[in-house]
């Protein structure tokens, strides 16, 4: 049995039809990427996974566990950490405070410490800015921010959208790294991105969404590869 | 609180305990003290420049003299009413801040806490039990039954009346309501009337709360407003507290801030929503006993006036924002007694207290007009 696997998932807001059955599987250690053009259904996936929508149909299991029934507090306290598009940082919160949500059900006093240090680590710059309210951050430190809260629960599966939209190079750069040490550390992750170019570096194997349903999947290399993936998403000629 | 327990990085989580925690609890007191002693101030010398502009009436009394002695206790009745808004204003305020609805039921809330007070103090009256009560551990009793039914009865309307209607058009419970409201009122009616025969209730008097306390010759002031101020305080020190401090309070703020979001860290909406009404209803509910306490006979309507004033003053603070209710309480109280103590000295009693109301709320709109997001700001619907 795959550690994470959605199994002909079908989302829909109201009338319409946005995901129509797709299937997903992430073994524990990957990196598995999710492509396509803007509107595919790429954040109504992991919304999906993390129960911020309900799946009219199809299944979503994570360690044997079924997600697709739960509600999103629910899903969370499995290990299954979605960090969503657009940052959404809890504006008048201090840094501090967004990190401590992160943590939210952890009762452990020295375990979140111990996550905290952890976050600090990776990003020293939010350990400058710990009493700053989160509204008040840069897009990449808010960016860094989103990805801190998303950790301070020390997920087993990270689900990660668009952390590269709207940075400068540099920060892309950045964050992608920052990705790799995660996965080194041992955290499997779903990451989705409008950057193929990026995102086919980090990952291992990657899906090519298109206006719901999945038209593509191959290893990273392959895709990259791909004249397809090369022109459509890759910016080729 | 033990921050003890693990070495080496505690550097940050120990600031959360000191000087930025300190910061949370208190900031507010200062800025509640600021506007306090600034509305005294300034409503005072608007007064007494007045009366020595108008010195002389028509039947020649020296008006300044009169403002000037009456001007203690006019204070002092300010801050009592003031803090009575301020903990209603504060249920509105944060329902607001969670689900950007006004909660038109909380007149109602408050009202209840009213008539539990009444009701315990009664039976005990009637037990013959007042008398070798200790009168702070009185105060406690029914102030805590108060805020325990009234909290009760809030989060049961939320479940009932509001949750189902969560992602209905935002009219729908606001609806709800007024009729929620309309149903406690008959409710409490009826039940009194079944039970006691009778609707008005008076709090009878407890001669230890009655005692006033003199400062000069201008100013004596009762225990019964020294204790509603001091509760007040109190209270309104727990929530910031709960709000600013504690796992819960953080927790209802993101929810409010973001609502799915907050999910994704784990938190039970629905939960926290509840929480939400739990504890603003239990303000309202200490609140409504206050108020008894302070003027004595309530009914199952008593609720509308200082629910609506209570609403007004969210406003005027600026709705969701805690500490803007609690100062728009105050400023409330402060206008509204100025007004009904001062117009008919200035009026020569053409226009009495009776007119009170005018006046304070011709002021309110002058400066929501000016500051239409009140005077703090609205703080909610903003996302970064
Ligand atoms: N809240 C919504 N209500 C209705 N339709 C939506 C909503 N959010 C997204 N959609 C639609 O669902 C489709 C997939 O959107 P989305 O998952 O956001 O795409 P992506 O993240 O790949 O850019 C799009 O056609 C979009 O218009
Ligand atoms: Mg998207």
């Amino acid at each position: 049995m795959p550690f994470f696997e959605l199994n002909d998932v079908h989302t829909y807001y109201g009338q319409i039809h946005a995901l129509k059955g797709i299937s997903v599987k992430v073994e524990e250690g990957e990196v598995v990427t999710l492509i396509g053009a803007n509107g595919a259904g790429k954040t109504t996936t992991l919304k999906t996974i993390s129960g911020l929508l309900r799946p009219r149909q199809g299944t979503i299991i994570f360690d044997t566990h079924r997600l697709d029934q739960l509600p999103a507090h629910k899903i969370v306290a499995m290990g299954v950490s979605h960090v969503p598009e657009g940052r959404q940082i809890f504006p008048r919160l201090t840094v501090l405070e967004n990190l401590e949500m992160g943590a939210y059900l952890l009762n452990n006093a020295a375990e979140i410490q111990q996550n905290l240090d952890h976050v600090f680590q990776l990003f020293p710059r939010l350990k400058e800015r710990v009493y700053q309210p989160g509204g008040t951050l840069s897009g990449g430190e808010q960016q860094m921010l989103a990805i801190g809260r998303g950790l301070m629960l020390r997920p087993r599966i990270l689900l990660l959208d668009e952390p590269s939209m709207g940075l400068a190079p540099v920060l892309v750069e950045a964050i992608f790294n920052i990705i790799r040490e995660l996965n080194q550390q041992g955290i499997t992750i779903l990451l989705v991105e409008q950057n193929a170019h990026m995102a086919l570096q980090v990952a291992h194997r990657g899906y090519v969404l298109q206006t719901g349903r999945i038209i593509l999947q191959d290893s990273a290399k392959a895709l990259q590869a791909n004249e397809m993936v090369r022109k459509a998403y890759l910016g080729e000629e | 609180m033990q921050t003890e327990t693990v070495a080496p990085t505690r550097a940050v989580s120990r600031g959360i305990f000191s000087s930025q925690m300190l910061r949370t609890l208190f900031a507010p007191l200062g800025q509640l003290a600021i506007w306090t002693v600034g509305t005294a101030v300034v409503l005072s010398l608007v007064v007494l420049l007045l009366a020595l502009i108008f010195r002389t009436s028509s039947s020649g009394v020296d008006r300044f003299t009169l403002v000037l002695s009456i001007l203690p206790q006019v204070i002092v009745d300010s801050m009592v009413l003031g803090f009575v808004y301020a903990m209603i204003a504060l249920g509105y305020t944060m329902v607001y801040g969670v689900l950007e609805f006004i909660n038109f039921a909380h007149s109602e809330i408050f009202m209840i806490g009213a008539v539990v007070g009444a009701e315990v103090l009664i039976s005990l009256s009637e037990a013959k039990a007042l008398e070798n009560f200790n009168p702070l551990l009185l105060i406690l009793l029914i102030i805590a039954a108060g805020m325990a039914v009234s909290g009760l009865v809030a989060v049961v309307v939320e479940r009932v009346a509001y949750r189902p209607l969560r992602n209905a058009p935002r009219l729908v419970p606001l609806i709800s309501a007024i009729g929620v409201s309309f149903f406690l009122q008959d409710l409490v009616r009826m039940l009194e009337s079944i039970w006691r025969n009778a609707f008005y209730r008076t709090y009878p008097d407890v001669p230890s709360f009655s005692q006033r306390i003199s400062f000069g010759d201008t100013l004596d002031v009762s225990y019964k407003s020294i204790i509603v101020v001091v509760a007040a305080i109190v209270m309104l020190l727990a929530l910031n507290y709960l709000v600013g401090a504690t796992k819960i309070g953080k927790s209802i703020r993101a929810v409010a801030q973001n609502r799915a979001t907050a999910s994704l860290m784990g938190i039970d909406v629905d939960r926290a929503i509840a929480l939400t009404f739990l504890v603003g209803g239990a303000l309202g509910g200490a609140a409504g006993v206050l108020y008894g306490l302070r003027f004595s006979t309530i009914n199952p309507y008593t609720g509308f006036i200082p629910g609506i004033k209570a609403f007004t003053a969210a406003v005027l603070g600026g709705i969701g924002n805690i500490t803007g209710a609690m100062l728009g309480g105050i400023v409330l109280g402060f206008l509204e007694t100025f007004g009904a103590s001062y117009l008919s000295i200035f009026t020569e009693g053409a226009f009495g207290a009776e007119y009170k109301d005018i006046l304070a709320f011709g002021i309110l709109i002058i400066v929501l007009i000016f500051r239409p997001k009140g005077l703090l700001g609205e703080v909610v619907g903003e996302r970064a």
